[in-house]
């Protein structure tokens, strides 16, 4: 009985030595832990940047387009709009892994720079997600903060930008948080195209160690403690904005 | 007052919800400058969207409004231009509630007239003083009470110095306590010659300081004339009907 337990143990320890001690082998999931944290952060970053304009965008079409002045700024945004349009079906109505292959083999053919290849496919895709996180946010405010602004002669992207936004801001930054932890875990498919992340790292190793349930554990681990992580930074972020609100 | 016309209102329509509810049936009305114009009216006749109109939060569906002698319904204005010389207020204040006093009032004149700083807030702290809430100056709103609130809002507007003050029930959303101290505050905006439309049901307020008081049902102007006319003789059986209510 005992002599199974020990041996079990000792079999454990071999793997455990086999799969990270030997060769450096966790040298890999701490890289890969470190790209996937950069991937996901400027992926984040380019998404809210795709998203501020997206949101920007579409809801100033929503609500001036009808009274703008005919010409050329007019056609603008009715081009700028309708490309809003097509990207946000384009990107919600194909999987990411496709989005990936496409930027990888057809956009940066050159290119080997994994994490520059990661935060630019997976923040294009989030863009599309985060457009509809500011756009529900630019809905909450109430619909008085935009009548105020316009009264005092701002224009309709100015009052965005000094009243609507920041006050929009703070109302989605849990939902932005939350987006990351998403992102956190999506990227985990771009080993695909050779990128070496979190999931890679661990797919290395079981590629050469030929041990299977070792590494695949350590890097369920890893997301799962990152996850509940930042799970609660968002949930004290949350409590924090409520009680300084005013 | 003199005779001037500060805003020159010709057939205005409004329709909503495709033509089903028409707000406003070829409205007629001139805006005197230094003049203050009382609108009163049951509820649904009109006012709000009247108002809204004249500086356009409401777009028009038909007739034209000049102000300044220009018609700002004309597509080719640059409607926000003309905004600035527009004071609005509103009956829940709408103050921006993520900035102090001051950047509530300093935000526009800064942003928009160009002025530095320290230029704008020496106007704001001015207006601050005139009001009595000068020591208010860095709260921010959500720490002050309703006829505060409403207070700030005009004095905000008045940062643009704007040549018509429009105000749509700026005392509806107020305690009773409260009504005073506001009415207080627009009462001697009037006595300094500022141009005002107010749509109010505070008829004691139309009463003293109205030049002039249109009374609006189903979308349309029924009677206007002096204070006066209106409250001892009206003319309109509507209108007494009205006024037998509301008096
Ligand atoms: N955004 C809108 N959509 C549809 N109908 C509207 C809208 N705004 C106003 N109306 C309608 O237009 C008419 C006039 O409304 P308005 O708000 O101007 O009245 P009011 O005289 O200001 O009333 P109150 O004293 O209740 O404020 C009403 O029948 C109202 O239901
Ligand atoms: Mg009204």
């Amino acid at each position: 009985m005992f002599e199974a337990l020990d041996s079990l143990w000792a079999g454990l320890v071999e793997d455990f030595y086999t799969c990270f001690i030997e060769k450096n082998r966790w040298k890999y999931l701490v890289t890969g832990l470190e790209n996937t944290l950069l991937i996901t952060f400027f992926a984040l970053l380019i998404g809210v940047v795709i998203g501020i304009v997206i949101s920007i965008v579409r809801s100033t079409y929503a609500k001036n387009y009808q009274e703008m002045k005919p010409g050329f700024g007019k056609k603008v945004m009715a081009v700028a709009n309708w490309f809003c349009g097509v990207y946000l079906t384009v990107i919600r109505g194909t999987p990411v892994v496709v989005q990936l292959m496409i930027i990888y083999y057809c956009v940066f053919v050159s290119s080997s720079n994994g994490i520059l290849i990661g935060a630019v496919s997976f923040g294009i895709n989030s863009g599309a997600y985060v457009a509809e996180i500011f756009r529900s946010g630019i809905m909450s405010i109430d619909n008085g903060q935009f009548e105020a602004g316009r009264s005092l002669g701002f224009n309709y992207v100015q009052t965005l930008r000094y009243i609507v936004l920041p006050q929009a801001f703070k109302n989605v930054l849990p939902s932005l948080a939350n987006e990351f932890i998403v992102l956190l875990k999506e990227t985990s498919v771009a080993g695909y195209v050779a990128v070496r992340d979190l999931t890679k790292g661990g797919d290395i190793i079981r590629g050469a160690t030929y041990q299977t349930f070792m590494p695949l554990l350590a890097v369920a681990l890893i997301y799962l403690i990152l996850v509940m992580f930042f799970t609660r930074l968002v949930n004290i972020l949350e409590r924090r904005l409520r009680t300084g609100e005013r | 007052m003199n005779d001037k016309v500060l805003i020159h209102v010709e057939g205005l329509q409004k329709e909503f919800a495709k033509g089903e509810v028409k707000a406003l049936q070829n409205v007629d009305a001139d805006i005197h400058q230094g003049e203050v114009v009382v609108v009163i009216g049951p509820s649904g006749s009109g006012k709000s969207t009247f108002l809204r109109c004249l500086n356009l939060l409401e777009l028009p569906t038909g007739g034209s409004i000049y102000f300044n002698d220009v018609d700002i319904t004309d597509k080719s204005v640059d409607i926000n231009l003309h905004r600035r010389k527009m004071g609005m207020v509103f009956q829940h204040f709408n103050l921006f509630p993520h900035m102090t006093i001051l950047g509530n009032m300093t935000l526009a004149p800064i942003k928009l007239l160009g002025k530095s700083k320290a230029e704008a807030e020496e106007k704001a702290m001015e207006l601050l003083t005139r009001v009595g809430l000068a020591d208010r100056a860095n709260a921010y709103p959500s720490q002050l009470s309703g006829g505060q609130k409403q207070r700030i809002a005009i004095v905000r507007a008045l940062c643009m110095e704007p040549d018509v003050m429009l105000f749509d029930e700026p005392t509806s959303a107020l305690d009773p306590e409260m009504v005073g101290e506001v009415l207080e505050v627009m009462k001697e905006l009037a006595h300094e010659g500022m141009t005002m439309v107010v749509v109010t049901h505070e008829m004691g307020f139309a009463r003293e300081v109205g030049d002039r008081v249109i009374f609006m049902a189903d979308g349309m102007i029924v009677e206007e004339g002096t204070p006066e006319e209106i409250f001892t003789a009206p003319k309109q059986a509507r209108t007494k009907e009205f006024l037998a209510k509301v008096l």
